[in-house]
């Protein structure tokens, strides 16, 4: 496929977002779980998929991890969010029962279709074989839905999700806490509240 | 004194001083907290320590019992002794996840563990109860319930029965009692059980302030939350008719560094432009702790279109018919809830942050769906009249001598302050009462 091409393809549709309703159905493995009664026993400790199956598939939770460290790579401050177990959180996530993960479920495999659809219109491959350049083009379209196409609109929505599922299991780890400098949760005979200096700084003295 | 609430006395109206002896000191505010009390100052908005039940020192296990319990040296013993034993916070550890310790107060760790000392409480847990039942006499002779693990039927008996199952569910059970004695429920012969469901008028707004961005690393923990608060303050103003709604509202607030959770740095795009990347974890570092949230929690006036009647179609899974629900705010919630909003906008903005929407000013809009703030109340309010009430000031139902209600059902009105507190006082008022006709063989 030559650029001019590819750029004709990129300019004339994008990627079209998976039928509403039953993506979710054909995409990942089926939801096993009808219901969910009565919460599980909080003082055990479930291995993962003992309470409901796991969702995504060994290429769908490449493409996760691909994703997620797109949102949090690594720096000088912590790791990557696919180092401190992000990926299996939002399999996790997208299995749970509860109706907010389940609608999050949808979302989530949906969105995974879109990128490999999209990645194949622009580039003729699957989103995770891509090079970073080509990863961070089809990001930066759907990163910001108030500025997204309208017809990248339900891809923006799913970045989204997928960023505050990212950052929701990074910045929950021992390593997320550390990268926000949060020192909290450490056991203090009195608590005697800001340094004097801040607050002085501050104009709250 | 009992369970142990910080908080200072400002003797500020319908905000009553306590007793000596009965607060704890407040611990220190954070610095968002200290930020949001200077500007709402110059908005003329007082912001004070806020009462909340965490110990910030130990109990007076010495002195306190006694005064609880005079002239009883079982109870002052167990009291003391389980005073002793709740230990003064340690400043970490969200408590909506409960306290290990026992610094926080709930009843299950508070009140529990020394009634369970006593020897004279028996906890059966996993029973489903449906029904009062009644004796020849009339009197309650005990409860009907289902065996949650066995699913089998089972009755309690007792003496004197006491309904505290919460606002709705007592009323639940009290209108599935029905006998050919009380066809329409039990102790509902003022057709009023049900009747005056009340929440807590609801509506919030947040906020980022940069003031607040890259602050140097500080515990902020606190006491987890409402070291400060905002007391109702527009007494005047709605005396002289500016406001358009009656009764009012106390503001909760929350900002700081507070221990990082799954909405952290969720939701920001309206701040980063949708940032990911290496620009996406320095936008989470400058703005962790940058937010502030603020609630509004207001006075509903109860009134005839709110209330909760047995569905004649639905059952439980335990075959119990459930509750459905009418709802109906009036002008004056719905004026508070669009008052909150700008209220908090404008707090905000003279922190020199920017609300995360715009203010909604339209009050049926902005106003938490009847039922969501779960400060549920009413449906067997107390009253002077039988015939317009179901208890009288004892928490005793007009109809059953022996029947008492001791959670928030019996509220004939529910103001702006959470209920909790209210619910344990009037309990402890009927507890006195119950006993001390009982030792008269009145009961």
């Amino acid at each position: 496929m030559d650029r001019r091409t590819t750029l004709k393809w990129v300019l004339a549709a994008g990627a079209a977002w998976p039928l509403r309703g039953n993506g979710a159905a054909r995409a990942g493995s089926p939801l096993a779980a009808h219901g969910y009664g009565t919460d599980p026993d909080l003082l055990k400790n479930y291995r993962a998929g003992e309470l409901w199956p796991l969702t995504l598939t060994p290429a769908q939770r490449r493409l996760a991890g691909i994703l997620s460290d797109l949102i949090i790579p690594a720096d000088e401050h912590s790791p990557s969010a696919s180092a401190v177990g992000v990926v299996e959180f939002i399999d996790e996530w997208v299995s749970a029962p509860y109706p907010t993960h389940r609608r999050d479920r949808t979302v989530v495999l949906d969105g995974f279709k879109w990128l490999d659809a999209e990645a194949g219109i622009r580039f003729g491959k699957q989103f995770a074989n891509l090079d970073a350049g080509g990863q961070a083009g089809i990001c930066d379209d759907v990163c910001d839905a108030s500025r997204a196409a309208p017809a990248r609109l339900d891809a923006a929505h799913f970045f989204a999700l997928y960023r505050d599922l990212t950052a929701g299991g990074f910045y929950t780890t021992p390593a997320g806490r550390k990268d926000l400098n949060y020192i909290g949760n450490v056991p203090l005979a009195s608590f005697e509240g800001p340094p004097p200096a801040l607050l002085k700084a501050l104009g709250l003295s | 004194m009992l369970s142990g609430v910080y908080g200072s006395n400002e003797g500020l109206e319908n905000t009553p001083n306590s007793p000596p002896g009965c607060l704890l000191p407040p611990p220190s505010p954070l610095v968002s907290d200290r930020l949001i009390a200077q500007r709402a100052k110059r908005l003329g908005i007082p912001v004070i320590p806020g009462h909340r039940a965490v110990l910030t020192q130990p109990l007076d296990h010495r002195g306190t019992p006694a005064r609880l319990h005079p002239g009883n040296e079982t109870a002052q013993r167990i009291l003391a002794e389980d005073m002793r034993a709740r230990t003064a916070c340690l400043w970490a550890t969200p408590c909506g996840r409960g306290c290990s310790i026992r610094a926080n107060y709930q009843s299950t760790t508070v009140h529990l563990p020394p009634a369970l000392s006593s020897g004279n409480l028996d906890i059966r847990t996993d029973a489903m109860v449906h029904e009062v039942t009644l004796g020849r006499d009339g009197r309650a002779s005990g409860v009907n319930f289902i065996d949650r693990t066995s699913g089998k039927q089972q009755h309690a008996a007792a003496r004197v029965v006491i309904l505290a199952a919460s606002a709705c569910e007592t009323v639940r059970i009290l209108l599935n009692s029905k006998s050919a004695r009380s066809p329409q429920g039990l102790a509902n012969s003022s057709g009023k059980v049900g009747r005056y469901l009340m929440d807590t008028v609801g509506s919030d707004v947040s906020g980022q302030v940069p003031l607040l961005e890259s602050l140097p690393p500080l515990n902020e923990d606190a006491a987890d939350g409402h070291q400060l608060y905002v007391p109702w303050w527009l007494y005047q103003e709605q005396q002289a008719g500016k406001l358009g709604f009656a009764r009012g509202y106390h503001i909760e607030f929350n900002g700081g560094r507070r221990m990082p959770g799954y909405g952290t740095a969720a939701g920001i795009e309206w701040l980063t432009g949708g940032s990911y990347g290496l620009k996406f974890k320095q936008d989470a570092r400058r703005y962790y702790g940058s937010f502030v949230y603020f609630d509004g929690r207001g006075e509903m006036i109860p009134n005839e279109n709110s209330y909760c009647e047995v569905d004649p179609k639905v059952r439980d899974k335990w075959g119990i018919p459930v509750l459905r629900f009418h709802w109906q705010w009036s002008e004056h919630e719905r004026g508070q809830a669009a008052h909150m909003q700008r209220t908090f906008v404008d707090i905000i903005e003279a922190m020199g942050g920017k609300p995360r929407d715009p203010p909604q000013t339209d009050g049926a809009k902005a106003i938490a769906p009847g039922g969501s703030i779960i400060h549920e109340v009413g449906g067997a309010i107390m009253g002077s009249d039988p015939k317009a009430s179901v208890t009288n000031r004892w928490c005793q139902t007009w109809d059953v001598d022996n029947l008492f209600i001791t959670d928030g059902a019996v509220f004939a009105s529910n103001a702006d302050k959470n209920p909790t507190l209210t619910i344990m006082a009037l309990a402890w008022r009927a507890a006195d009462h119950i006993l001390e006709r009982m030792r008269r063989k009145e009961l």
